[in-house]
């Protein structure tokens, strides 16, 4: 069965993009319009992906057979990862419409679905240099998005972000060109076949070329040292680009389970386990790293920012065996801080638009509460079940992994309660405006999706169990790519 | 000829890296850019050096292998427009912030 509607993920944000980009000086209305219709279709289409998708399916651009063509593969892995983008898009984009955060500079709805493209894209492509292009393409749409209003400040943080991912880019390209030399591929299927005879003498080469690549991932993934990017850009960043951002270091992480289970498995003979000696340390540093700055940190995004880095070394702690449980833990623990991190990142741009000093409204102070409860990892909610989980399927190395994973939501939890406290009990200003039903609805609907991941704890942990069954097993997705010359 | 094109990738490479590790705008940018030609015939020469030989089957005995000339082509692309966005970012941070410096210290 061929599906082609499975390009619909990407060719609907980029046509309304062109359309809004167009309409954005003379029908702003409009532009809004298009871009809430084009983000609501794209979770209706990937809820139906989600929910459909049981064996892979291809698409083939231009109907020219793989490896030569490019395709596009939907499996339950891309479903998940599609619907998270859509269903954290969605909300984020409610509040910023609600609240005028669009209206701060022009072009804000283009570069948003000019962004969800490029993250679709990424999530689709069977193609290593097709996912170069949509990095390429999500990222030019973030630096757009992330100088979005302008200020000097942001400017000077956008620079440090671009140069950054512009040696990310460069670093990917020269691995693209290692792989290719050896390879002569640069279909993922058609690599994961060949690399299983791939010649002694060239085994080194492609050692090197994954460790570039893992490099690249982690650049996008915030592992430490890659990560002095994010607390600046994501404190810098208009807060509610950096809740849609809550997605994009999932990028990082997605893109490494791939070639970590289908290219670079651990049982191959050619890499071995490199991926996973390297992962595991940088994951257990960027724990440490990410908890010592919320611990430091002195205003709600820059803390943030640095849950967010713990979140990314949560996920990577667990993907680094690429053991069927580790990942379906860390699948699930990125459901979860996709959400919890973005809510945090609206709570602050709630804070952030009431005078300094003031008392900030009860209701305001709840929301924070539940974000931090849910970012930190206690009960009852979804990061509880995440951490346990993650701690559940590293069991096997618990006395280097538990204390770091445990260490770093303690050390979370004291820097979010000493914020909290300083942000909603010592301020003796007069009373902050009290929270407007626009301000609320995108928050409660975040917390909403929290709550159902942990009500539905059962059903998605399974569901996530089954993604993990299919990434340690490659050969229907490689069947899928119906390549050339094999059988 | 692999001798020379594979020192010519070097130097480009370290003279990217050098100015990339400078403190004003200006040299990162050019740095960026070195290191992009850099990428770039090294993509080049992903497909092999084949010297007197088009990519097109038929023209020759050993054709050359048009792919890595479509990289190259698309990574010339992206690093045009990527190196034209940060140049208007730090045009933008300049003007606004009265200096070029890119580790967010003020100027002495």
């Amino acid at each position: 069965m061929t599906g082609d509607w499975i390009i619909a993920p990407i060719l609907l944000p980029a046509t309304l993009a062109g359309l809004a980009l167009l309409l954005a000086r003379t029908r702003p209305a409009l532009a809004r319009v298009l871009s809430l219709a084009g983000t609501t279709a794209l979770l209706a289409l990937a809820l139906w992906a989600l929910t459909t998708t049981t064996a892979p399916l291809a698409y083939r651009l231009g109907d020219w057979p793989a490896p030569f063509g490019i395709v596009l593969v939907l499996d339950r892995l891309s479903a998940l990862m599609l619907t998270l983008t859509a269903a954290l898009a969605l909300p984020v984009l409610i509040h910023a419409i609600a609240n005028g955060r669009d209206r701060q500079g022009a072009h804000f709805h283009a570069l948003w679905l000019f962004q969800l493209m490029g993250l679709n894209g990424a999530f689709l492509t069977a193609d290593a240099f097709n996912l170069f292009v949509f990095f390429e393409i999500l990222l030019i749409a973030s630096y757009g998005l992330m100088t979005h209003g302008g200020g000097a400040q942001r400017l000077r943080a956008g620079i440090a972000y671009i140069a950054v991912n512009l040696v990310g880019s460069t670093l990917f390209l020269f691995a693209l060109a290692t792989v290719y030399s050896v390879m002569g591929t640069l279909n993922l299927a058609d690599l994961a076949v060949k690399m299983a005879d791939l010649p002694e003498g060239d085994r080194a080469l492609m050692r090197l070329a994954a460790v570039l690549l893992l490099l690249v991932f982690a650049i996008k993934g915030a592992l430490v040292p890659l990560h002095i990017w994010l607390p600046g850009t994501y404190a810098q960043a208009p807060a509610v680009v950096a809740a849609l951002f809550a997605v994009m270091t999932k990028v990082g992480a997605y893109a490494a389970i791939r070639f970590g289970t289908l290219v670079f498995p651990p049982d191959l003979p050619a890499t071995g386990t490199i991926l996973s000696d390297l992962l595991l340390p940088a994951a257990l540093l960027t724990l440490a790293a990410g908890a010592f700055g919320a611990l430091a940190a002195r205003s709600l995004p820059q803390a943030a920012s640095f849950a967010a880095i713990v979140s990314m070394g949560t996920a990577f702690t667990a993907i680094a065996g690429f053991t069927p449980q580790g990942l379906a833990a860390a699948l699930y623990y990125i459901a979860h801080s996709t959400f919890a991190g973005a809510l945090l990142f609206l709570i602050s741009d709630l804070a952030a638009t009431r005078p300094a000093g003031s008392r900030l409204p009860g209701a305001l102070a709840a929301l924070f509460l539940t974000a931090a409860i849910a970012t930190v990892g206690l009960p009852p909610l979804s990061g509880f079940l995440g951490k346990l989980f993650v701690l559940q399927a590293t069991a096997p190395q618990a006395a280097l992994i538990w204390p770091a994973l445990l260490g770093a939501s303690f050390l979370m939890l004291l820097g979010l309660s000493r914020l909290g406290s300083d942000l909603f009990w010592k301020p003796q200003g007069p009373p902050a405006a009290p929270l407007t039903a626009a301000e609320v609805a995108a928050p409660l609907t975040l917390i909403a999706a929290l709550v159902a991941l942990t009500v539905f704890a059962g059903p998605a942990h399974d569901h996530m169990a089954r993604i993990a069954a299919d990434l340690s097993d490659p050969a229907p997705y490689i069947a899928a790519n119906a390549l050339e010359g094999t059988p | 000829m692999e001798m020379l094109f594979a020192t010519a990738i070097g130097a480009l490479t370290f003279t990217g890296v050098y100015l990339m590790l400078r403190l004003r705008s200006f040299p990162m940018i050019l740095g960026l850019t070195f290191l992009s030609y850099a990428v770039n015939l090294f993509l080049f020469a992903a497909g092999r050096l084949t010297p007197d030989a088009a990519p097109i089957v038929g023209t020759t005995d050993a054709p050359a292998d048009p792919l890595p000339q479509a990289l190259v082509l698309t990574a010339i692309v992206i690093s045009f427009g990527m190196t034209a966005v940060i140049v208007m970012m730090s045009l933008g941070a300049r003007l606004e912030g009265g200096d070029d410096r890119v580790d967010g210290q003020d100027a002495p």
